[in-house]
């Protein structure tokens, strides 16, 4: 074993340059032009296709599978960005095993789906590779929305917008746009700078006007949005992080994974990212997979995920977990964090095992660790905003809020789950409401 | 293992298994690999008459359809007859046909439609040891042009002409390859049949053109900018030259005639499927093509199985399935079936709904958590959804037993066949007469 892999604390450089960079590669390659016919033609071309109806942009997927399998990829695309302008991304992160493929009837059958999602990608990176944007804006309407979070929600919504002839300002509080699909997830599922990439290909439909660097709050005020602006999009994601709870949750070595994960994204040398050599990452969903599977690449030891409850009721898919297990991810489950332990910096974490109601057991154990992620949800933050609905911003079906001439989407908005399909359509189905209202 | 030993008339093969007259039996080096590989027979590639050869073009020379996966399902070829001298294959026949003595080895003619020509050229197939010929009246391309092959398949006066001619000059058993070029594949047959044949072998190639090169506006295989129809065999063909081999099969006149079965034959069971419509034995080419010459090894294997399990044997096999071919009238029109979906095996993909309620008769229910049933009371027993639905069996046509009513019509099904010639409705039934 290399030495290297054995020195505790968090340290950069565990593993070489060129094995870490090989485990960063594309999780799922691109499909070549005949893998893609082969995969093409798997496809029964159902009718009223229960993987449509599963997805949340409603992807026409039978018509542009079968426009793949008849060589016009490009049509495809057309098909595919018409409802999901996101859709060479979330051809990347969707978890197609919980939607559209889950469904396939040859999943069904088989217990093998089309390949919808590499499919999609194979679709929407053939006419991302001829720069070609496929739409063309409408005639000027001269209303300005302000679209607040340059996210998969603002995003999509910023571009439905342009396309309908509004002008458009897109603000975002990072130094570059994107949201989660730039700071957020695994980088193997986002590679050679995608997220960027689709973003400046994106706005290619003109009329979107992007100012980074500016937070609600912070540098504007939703009251001076809406005094300036025809209508606002709120699509802000959800900026703050749950913490443990615990004694020691403040040591040194004890941080979010959505930080880790973002520093991670930004890393232009990956083998000068420090990781600990035993990481012990708290939660049960994606972000929580996501930063232990990395941690692991970058060559960490010993990496647990540790989550409250039975495995059956994490939130990262049965995929997800198989991905992360086979990657060398161990999974504790039923235990819950009751003390972070160390001089000064985190040398143990001790749990205590749960039953299903997690109802405390006083069955304790203590995993050594020299770095502690909390992946245990994230939090909107902000005030002045519109109305909420437990935790998050209070919408109806089309992302109208409590606020007259101002609509949410995406993760702070209440409804969908937390995913980027999600997002982006709820952001689209607000532009569209954002201009029934602002032309009706 | 059953026997498989084949004699189709008077020429004994191991198995039932030729190479047609084609690329794969060229010349000597291919040959013997064949028969290497456990092939029965082989049909030497057609030979023209003496002096200088014909020539081929120098850019593709086939074009092809596939399915899945590149899966090639159809071949289209415009090359000739062999380019290589008389003399060279007659001499590499010999040599083959002496150290390969229990194998079938038959020359395939194509020479001008002139007495002359053909008395030429027979003595000296006779002299290689042959054990028969094969008069190539069937290529639709090149040739054609030059008023052989199908120039010749297409009338069958030359047929019946050609055919006694080599009767007279040779002592050689005579097949007589038939094109598919024509309307009634069973004149040119009957023109083989009186011209004294020994048997028929159908079909040759059909006339095609695969696809056309939407850049260049040309058709497939393109020779510079240019294509000219060609020669189509493989898997596609096969429903046709079936249709083909059991017209000739049940014709009364020709009641006896001897077929090889050619179009399409690609595994062990379009082999017996052929031998059942009537072919003696079968010839196959673009199978070798497509997967080289050890797919005879599952033709055999397969067939053997086949004839162990129904505890027949290969003679039995033969045109088995003949009486069966029935004109249309002569069907049941008593006989009454419905569709049936298992719900067990259902993936719920809906393709049966779509083709019955968009283009057929409206017999198919879609309930709101995709459970797909079929409506008696609409079902005229099509069999498209079977045909359309991708999971097999999952559809099945049941048949309904005498005495029930069939919802559809109202009427109780007969147990008596009856069929169209008595049928009311037709103004030319006896029934209707009265």
């Amino acid at each position: 074993m290399d030495p290297k892999a054995l020195v505790p604390g968090i340290k950069p450089g565990r593993m070489d340059k060129a094995a870490i960079e090989a485990g960063f590669g594309d999780l799922h390659p691109a499909l070549d032009d005949h893998e893609a016919l082969v995969a093409a033609d798997r496809c029964y071309f159902c009718h009223d296709a229960p993987c449509q109806t599963a997805c949340p942009t409603e992807i026409d997927i039978p018509l542009f599978i079968r426009q793949i399998a008849t060589g016009t990829p490009e049509a495809a695309a057309r098909t595919i960005l018409s409802q999901n302008i996101l859709g060479g991304m979330c051809a990347r992160v969707c978890p197609t095993e919980t939607l559209c493929e889950e469904v396939c009837v040859r999943e069904v059958a088989e217990g093998k789906p089309v390949e919808i999602g590499r499919l999609q990608r194979y679709a929407t990176d053939t006419l991302m590779a001829q720069n070609v944007h496929p739409f063309e804006r409408d005639a000027a309407t001269g209303k300005r929305v302000a679209v607040v979070g340059a996210g998969p929600a603002g995003l999509a919504c910023a571009h439905r917008l342009a396309m309908m002839g509004h002008d458009v300002v897109l603000m975002d509080a990072r130094p570059k746009p994107g949201g989660l699909n730039e700071y957020g997830i695994a980088a193997y599922k986002s590679t050679e700078d995608f997220a960027a990439r689709e973003v400046a290909w994106l706005m290619q439909i003109g009329g979107i006007e992007l100012q980074s660097g500016v937070a609600l709050g912070r540098d504007v005020t939703l009251e001076a949005l809406k005094a300036e602006y025809d209508a606002v999009f709120l699509g802000l994601g959800l900026g703050g992080v749950n913490a443990l709870g615990v004694d020691g949750d403040d040591r040194e070595g004890v941080a979010d994974a959505v930080s880790f994960i973002a520093d991670l994204r930004q890393a232009s040398d990956l083998s000068a990212l420090p990781v600990g050599r035993d990481v012990v990452v708290i939660g049960g969903g994606m972000t929580a997979v996501d930063a232990a599977v990395q941690s692991k690449l970058l060559g960490a030891l010993n990496v647990t995920i540790v989550y409250r409850r039975s495995q059956e009721r994490m939130a990262a898919s049965v995929y997800e977990q198989e991905l992360a297990q086979s990657k060398g991810v161990r999974i504790i489950c039923n235990a819950s964090p009751v003390a972070v332990h160390g001089n000064g910096a985190v040398r143990e974490i001790e749990f205590e095992f749960t039953d299903d109601a997690l109802a405390p057991t006083g069955e304790r154990f203590r995993l050594p660790a020299d770095q502690v992620f909390r992946a245990i949800g994230q939090t909107l933050t902000g005030e002045g905003l519109p109305e909420l609905d437990g935790r998050k911003i209070a919408v109806d079906g089309t992302g109208r809020t409590s606020l007259d001439g101002v609509w949410a989407g995406g993760d702070c908005a209440s409804g969908g789950d937390d995913l980027t399909v999600t997002a982006v359509a709820e952001g689209r189905d607000a532009a569209e409401d954002i201009h029934m209202s602002l032309m009706g | 293992m059953a026997d498989l030993t084949s004699n189709f008339i008077g020429i004994k093969s191991p198995n039932p298994f030729w190479l047609a007259s084609a690329p794969p039996t060229d010349k000597e080096y291919n040959v013997r690999r064949a028969f290497e590989a456990g092939w029965g027979g082989v049909v030497w590639k057609t030979l023209g008459e003496q002096g200088p050869p014909v020539v081929n073009v120098n850019g593709p020379r086939y074009g092809a359809i596939w399915g899945a996966d590149r899966r090639l399902l159809g071949l289209n070829n415009i090359e000739l007859i062999t380019d290589r001298p008389l003399e060279v294959n007659l001499r590499e026949m010999k040599s083959v046909k002496r150290d390969y003595p229990d194998r079938a080895l038959i020359a395939s003619i194509m020479v001008p439609c002139t007495e002359e020509a053909w008395k030429a050229i027979l003595p000296l197939v006779e002299e290689t040891g042959a054990d028969g010929v094969e008069l190539n009246f069937g290529c639709p391309h090149g040739m054609s042009e030059r008023g052989m092959g199908s120039a010749v398949g297409q009338v069958p006066e030359y047929i019946e002409m050609v055919t006694r001619w080599v009767k007279q000059y040779t002592r050689m058993p005579c097949i007589v390859k038939l094109t598919p070029n024509i309307t009634d594949i069973r004149k040119p047959a009957m023109a083989a049949h009186a011209g004294g044949a020994d048997a028929v072998s159908l079909i040759n190639t059909i006339n095609s053109i695969t696809s056309v090169d939407l850049d260049l506006f040309a058709p497939e295989p393109t020779i510079d900018g240019k294509g000219a129809h060609g020669g189509y065999c493989g898997p596609a063909v096969k429903p046709i030259a079936l249709n083909m081999v059991s017209e000739i099969a049940r014709s009364p006149e020709m009641r006896g005639l001897p077929i090889s079965g050619i179009g399409g034959v690609t595994t062990w069971k379009d082999a017996a499927e052929f031998m059942a419509l009537g072919a003696g034995n079968v010839q196959v080419c673009t199978a070798a093509m497509t997967y080289g010459f050890k797919i005879v090894q599952e033709m055999i294997s397969g067939l053997s199985q086949y004839l162990d399990e129904k505890e027949i044997s290969l003679s039995d096999l033969v045109g088995r399935a003949v009486p069966n071919v029935s004109d249309w009238q002569h069907l049941n029109l008593n006989y009454v079936s419905k569709a049936k979906i298992d719900q067990e095996l259902c993936i719920s993909c809906g393709r049966c709904y779509a083709a019955c309620e968009d283009t057929s008769h409206q017999a198919i229910d879609m309930s709101e958590d995709r459970v797909f049933t079929v409506k008696d009371d609409e079902c005229v027993a099509c069999n498209l959804c079977v045909n359309v639905c991708p999971v097999e069996d999952c559809i099945t046509m049941e048949q309904m037993a005498p005495g029930a009513v069939d919802p559809r019509t109202g009427k109780v099904v007969e147990a008596v066949p009856a069929d169209w010639t008595t049928h009311p409705n037709n103004p030319m039934s006896a029934t209707a007469a009265e």
